[in-house]
């Protein structure tokens, strides 16, 4: 096979403005991995996701999501299908719902009918453990059961990989623990997932590899051992130190 | 009457011609580019701070200088549909905008193009929420109509005229006129709530806040 790593991203630039928000990043993604994205807030973190799905484009870079440059592609719209996007304040549509939001996008964009949409809906709620709300609307559900119709709505449409823009930011603390749980379920299942977080605890124990930014930078990357137990930079280290501190070291 | 019913057919087009010309209008302010949002709002400036009468003559006594000429309830509808256009592109403007700019960018995020996008995300929702600024835009509309009477047009008004010029009974007349415009904005506003009703969004109120559970 000539691509392979899922995901290459290739010298990534983006400023806004004066404001330079990325300064060059690489760096690829295998099938199968769980790869954690750390690092003070405004360093980028999100601009990156926001880059791989073409929300936003980047200034420069090129990101191959196998031998599809994501960048220059005619055809973002299919890309996007295989990229599932799940983010901070959730996107849900509120006028639908839970299975509404799940079938939607396999109705209008892959064309699916109405019954098979509606089976595979409901065996992705499932797996996010919300069988029982499937009739139940968004403004109806706590942040965390929102959060987890907004997992099942990109896993529903079989994504190859998919992004998580700061999952839990926007729950209450008791309720991101079932949040987690379900990532923590996806990546035994094997789901190629890039994450950007605070949550140490969960970085910890589920990523395959964890790269820490800062300043548009990746500064230092590798197993969480690793950058937790023997980082080679000192910013790593403070900065580790300091969110294990801040949001403690729950494990599920 | 037969000018009750010029008045509601005149307030029925009149309402869906401001639709159909307010509906793109506000798409091309949300989404257009900076020359199309330009047009749009002075469209929307020129338009608002016309009186209707002025806009009624001009289509009906101007343009006819200009050799182009409507039939009467073609003028009366044109004035008052180019004018609801520029009231209702701000109500459904509003509308589009908020509904939040995330479900736009999750809808994007699946693979919808902008144009599914808009029809299945943002459309459904924003309609519900215009749904009671049209309400009293018709209302509105329906009680405006009774000017198109100053260019000949046999509506409500008018039709009322006629008849106390005959007997010499205006108050009981006009008073008459009066209870059949109420019960025509009455009708149109529980017509309204009723839609309002049926297509709430579970969870949410109609003053758009949220029932935390």
């Amino acid at each position: 096979m000539s691509y392979k790593h899922l995901l290459r991203i290739e010298n990534l630039h983006k400023s806004f403005g004066s404001n330079e928000v990325l300064k060059g990043i690489s760096f690829n993604l295998d099938r199968g991995e769980t790869k954690v994205i750390v690092g003070p807030s405004g360093t980028g973190k999100s601009t990156i996701l926001n880059h791989i799905n073409m929300l936003v484009p980047p200034d420069e870079g090129h990101i191959y999501l196998e031998d599809i440059d994501v960048t220059t592609t005619a055809d973002i719209h299919k890309v996007r299908q295989e990229i599932g996007f799940v983010f901070q304040d959730f996107g849900l549509f509120n006028h639908l719902t839970a299975k509404g939001n799940v079938m939607v996008g396999l109705i209008r964009v892959k064309k699916m009918d109405k019954k098979e949409a509606e089976e595979l809906a409901m065996f992705e709620l499932k797996r996010v453990g919300l069988t029982e709300f499937a009739n139940s609307y968004p403004a109806q559900l706590s942040g965390g059961q929102k959060q987890r119709v907004g997992i099942a709505r990109a896993l529903a449409m079989q994504p190859k990989l998919i992004l998580f823009d700061e999952p839990t930011s926007a729950l209450d603390p008791e309720l991101t623990g079932e949040v987690l749980t379900v990532m923590r379920n996806l990546a035994d299942d094997g789901m190629t997932m890039l994450i950007v977080t605070h949550e140490m605890g969960f970085a910890r124990t589920v990523a395959d590899e964890m790269i820490f930014m800062e300043f548009g930078e990746i500064v230092e990357q590798g197993s969480p051992d690793k950058l937790f137990n023997d980082p080679v930079e000192k910013r790593t280290k403070e900065f580790l130190f300091k969110l294990t501190e801040l949001y403690g070291e729950v494990d599920l | 009457m037969e000018g009750a019913l010029v008045t509601v057919r005149l307030s029925i087009v009149g309402i869906l011609l401001g639709f159909i010309l307010g509906l793109p209008l506000a798409f091309g302010q949300v989404y257009g580019n900076r020359l199309i949002r330009g047009f749009v709002s002075a469209y929307e400036r020129i338009v608002r701070s016309i009186p209707l009468l002025v806009i009624l003559f001009l289509i009906s006594y101007g343009l006819p200088r200009m050799g182009i000429r409507f039939p009467v309830f073609v003028a009366a509808v044109l004035a008052l549909g180019l004018r609801s256009a520029a009231y209702q592109s701000q109500i459904y403007k509003g509308a589009i905008q908020s509904v939040s700019g995330c479900q736009m960018r999750a809808a994007l995020s699946m693979g919808m193009n902008k144009v599914t996008a808009f029809f299945y995300v943002i459309l459904p929702q924003a309609v519900r929420i215009a749904i009671p600024p049209i309400g009293n835009e018709t209302a509105i509309l329906l009680k405006d109509t009774s000017v198109v009477y100053a260019i000949g047009m046999s509506e409500l008004l008018r039709q009322g005229f006629y008849i106390f010029t005959n007997n010499g009974e205006a108050t009981l007349i006009l008073l008459t006129v009066a209870i059949i415009y109420y019960i025509l904005t009455m009708t149109i506003n529980s017509l309204l709530s009723l839609f309002e009703k049926k297509y709430r969004i579970p969870g949410i109120g109609i003053e758009g806040g949220t029932n935390e559970l």
